[in-house]
């Protein structure tokens, strides 16, 4: 039995470098389930926009293109701060890992704070399928189909960046009871990988919803 | 196996997962794999009985061609909660789940899973996801088929369709988490000298289904939730009266329920390569075709999905291609079954019960796959499209295969998992009751859904009755089949004879340690340096 070692490696391992190697298999495993999961609403989405380019492109053009070009360049930033976080857990920079945490959390929620504007401007441009949709257009079913995969896509991602925040947030808690250090970090790291993919599925919706065929 | 340890006296008292903690708090708060294992088995016993009562009533109901047992409404609701409950919630966790978790670190010489803690949560999660379609059932059922067809799942039933689309999203998340704590466990957590070509077959079947759970449940997921979505808000994602395409739903819902299948035969087969090697006493014949055979019916059967949607207004050029994607993964089956037999070819077989398990599945596995073939081929599967012929296939498949080496694994492993032996001639009559009357229940849907009787109907012209007759009567003496298991395996509980380690005289790491299995399962790491299924070593050692 390892309970002896170091306390930090669970009874199921021999080393904690094997503990290490099965963690990181473990999420990459993990994100191959999200890539599937977003990629399922991609490829409905792509299929319906191929067989009403007009109609989706209308409906690109109700969204504000600035807002998420913004929001897009908050998310970037976001991504070099959590890297930078993980950087200062691998020197064991306690203090680092807590500042850029907090700064990773804090754009995480400007992205959320701009996602409720934009989601508010759609309510009153009675953009909501299901709830107040109503456009003037001969394809007005197709353009509320657009908006359902809009609110489907840019929800799941929402609630993807409420759970990354919600990481994030215990690993300051962790870290500022000095659970990390450079022999251990692991958590952060991995929190890393998701914090970047869920940017990432940010870099591929935008363009597939706001810019692609808009006039 | 007549081994007369007297039934009071303990070999290695308090030194088991059974003994190792007492109370309902050790068992619900436990991360032993093995003893998640049991929490799996209760509950999946449990949905198998549910399940089973709603085939009596379907097929009570069919007994005579007028609709006399049951209201059409109801009986839709029977055949959907039928299919619901035996699919979501016995088949795809039965052999993982239970064997797999179980049987699985030990295999590969390991304490426990990667992730215990997370080998808990999957069993909460499945343990909500079936409360959810209790709930549904207390809220007056679902009607849909347990293939949700849209638009009729999300605009026109009346039935508790939102609550079950939860259910069963729900259960897909310990379907997932399950698969990633397999994957990485057969990755990370083998004892030293056990290489990939070491493990045991059992082992490469669940990588393989692992790998399906992973890649295939996140997509029914979305599209069951896309569902809920519809129905919700009264939106159209999938309804063609505002614009969506139905035909969407059905690739999405296929892309994952297809390649279900597999997960859910896939466990069997490895099951099958264990025993059939353990009791005709040779290694598996051609060992690396067997493996790959697993990861190519893995693979093609991410491939096939539109072979259920021939008249499903999809291209003719499709259904070509699906066709001939779908004849291709006959070809890894096949190499399964004449590797099993060509295992046995002069072999020192044996007659245990598993064994006859396993006698049955490679007989109703290969009725089963060949009807498939029927079925996979574009102009044949018009005519027997929606009919019992495709009910006959499978049932042939899950409960002649799946179920069929679900019980060749419980009755392999019992003495394993419990320490307790059961009554061989028990078991060897329900073996032989369950094969005949499984025969007579789903033959004759053959004979009957090839004269054109759809399934889905509780109402059928007065000609189909013989078959109806005969099936039902089948069904009767399956379920007294079923039942026996319940009460000899309970009943070795208490009284039966304790196992030795290695009652079967088998090979692999699970036998090497004690019937039940200490806690932490191995003292220290074994060191592998032998093949899998090294049954010629064992038998110079033995003589």
């Amino acid at each position: 039995m390892s309970e002896g070692h170091s306390g930090l490696v669970a009874h199921q391992f021999e080393t904690a470098e094997q503990q290490k190697e099965t963690v990181n298999l473990g999420m990459w495993a993990f994100l191959i389930t999200e890539v599937m999961m977003f990629g399922a609403l991609f490829s409905a989405y792509g299929f319906y926009r191929a067989q009403y380019p007009a109609a989706f492109a209308a409906g690109s053009d109700h969204l504000n293109y600035f807002m998420g070009a913004f929001n897009t360049a908050v998310l970037i930033c976001s991504s070099l701060t959590m890297a930078l976080g993980v950087q200062a857990a691998q020197q064991g920079k306690r203090k680092g890992i807590i500042l850029f945490l907090l700064l990773t959390i804090l754009l995480g929620g400007i992205f959320l704070g701009v996602k409720v504007l934009e989601y508010a401007d759609k309510y009153e441009h009675h953009l909501m399928p299901g709830i107040n949709f109503s456009v003037d257009s001969p394809f007005a079913a197709q353009i509320e189909l657009f908006y359902c995969f809009y609110f489907a896509m840019t929800g799941l991602h929402a609630l993807h960046m409420i759970v990354g925040i919600a990481i994030l947030g215990t690993l300051v808690v962790l870290s500022y009871r000095r659970r990390f250090s450079a022999n251990y970090y692991n958590p952060v790291e991995m929190a890393g990988l998701y914090w970047h993919f869920v940017d990432i599925v940010w870099i591929f919706l935008f363009p597939f919803l706001y810019l692609i065929g808009r006039s | 196996m007549s081994n007369t340890v007297a039934v009071a006296s303990h070999p290695e008292p308090d030194n088991n997962y059974w003994t190792a903690g007492y109370g309902l708090k050790s068992w619900l708060l436990t991360t032993d794999h093995k003893r998640i294992a049991i929490l799996y088995l209760i509950m999946i016993s449990v949905f198998f009985v549910i399940g089973g009562l709603f085939a009596v009533l379907i097929r009570l109901e069919l007994l005579t061609p007028a609709g006399d047992l049951v209201s059409s409404d109801t009986y839709n609701k029977l055949f959907t909660l039928h299919g619901l409950v035996m699919i979501f919630f016995f088949l795809i966790p039965s052999i993982p789940a239970v064997m797999g978790n179980f049987l699985i670190p030990i295999m590969i010489g390991a304490r426990d899973l990667a992730f215990p803690r997370i080998n808990l949560l999957s069993w909460y999660v499945f343990a909500i996801g079936g409360m959810t379609t209790f709930a549904v059932v207390l809220f007056g059922g679902v009607d849909t088929g347990w293939t949700f067809y849209t638009p009729y799942s999300s605009t026109y039933s009346k039935t508790a369709v939102g609550l079950t689309a939860i259910g069963v999203f729900i259960t897909g998340f310990s379907s997932i988490l399950t698969g990633l704590n397999f994957v990485v466990t057969i990755h990370k957590m083998r004892a030293p000298g056990l290489t990939w070509f070491r493990l045991p077959l059992f082992v490469w079947a669940h990588y393989a289904t692992s790998l399906i759970m992973l890649i295939g449940t996140p997509v029914v997921a979305i599209t069951i939730l896309l569902v809920f979505l519809e129905r919700v808000f009264g939106v159209g994602i999938f309804d063609p009266a505002l614009g969506g395409d139905p035909v969407l739903f059905q690739h999405l819902f296929w892309f994952y329920s297809h390649p279900a299948v597999y997960i859910m035969i896939l466990p069997s087969m490895g099951v099958i390569s264990e025993v059939v090697a353990c009791f005709s006493r040779k290694r598996i014949f051609g060992y690396g075709f067997v493996a790959f055979s697993s990861l190519a019916i893995a693979v093609l059967g991410f491939l096939i999905w539109g072979h259920h949607m021939f008249t499903s207004g999809q291209s003719i050029l499709a259904g070509m291609v699906f066709s001939i994607l779908t004849m291709l993964v006959a070809i890894p089956s096949a190499v399964k079954v004449f590797n099993w037999t060509a295992t046995m070819y002069k072999g020192s077989i044996s007659f245990e019960t598993p064994m006859i398990y396993v006698f049955g599945f490679l007989g109703l596995f290969t009725v089963g796959g060949l009807t498939g073939l029927f079925l996979g081929a574009l102009g044949l599967d018009v005519h027997v499209h929606d009919t019992y012929f495709v009910v006959a296939h499978f049932h042939y498949i899950m409960v002649g295969g799946a179920i069929m080496g679900y019980l060749a694994a419980l009755h392999f492993w019992w003495p394993k998992i419990t320490g307790k032996l059961y009554s061989e001639a028990w078991a060897k009559l329900s073996a032989i009751i369950i094969f005949i009357g499984f025969n007579l229940t789903f033959f004759p849907q053959f004979l009957v859904g090839y004269l054109g009787m759809p399934r889905r109907y509780h109402v059928y012209p007065d000609e189909f009755q013989i078959f109806h007759i005969l099936s039902t009567a089948g069904a009767s003496i399956l379920a007294i089949g079923y039942a026996f298991p319940a009460f000899y395996l309970i009943w070795s509980l208490f009284r039966g004879e304790a196992a030795p380690a290695n009652p079967w005289n088998a090979k692999g790491l699970e036998w090497t340690v004690p019937s039940p299995p200490p806690k932490h399962n191995f003292d220290t790491i074994p060191v592998v340096k032998e093949e899998a299924y090294d049954y010629s070593r064992l038998e110079e050692e033995v003589v």
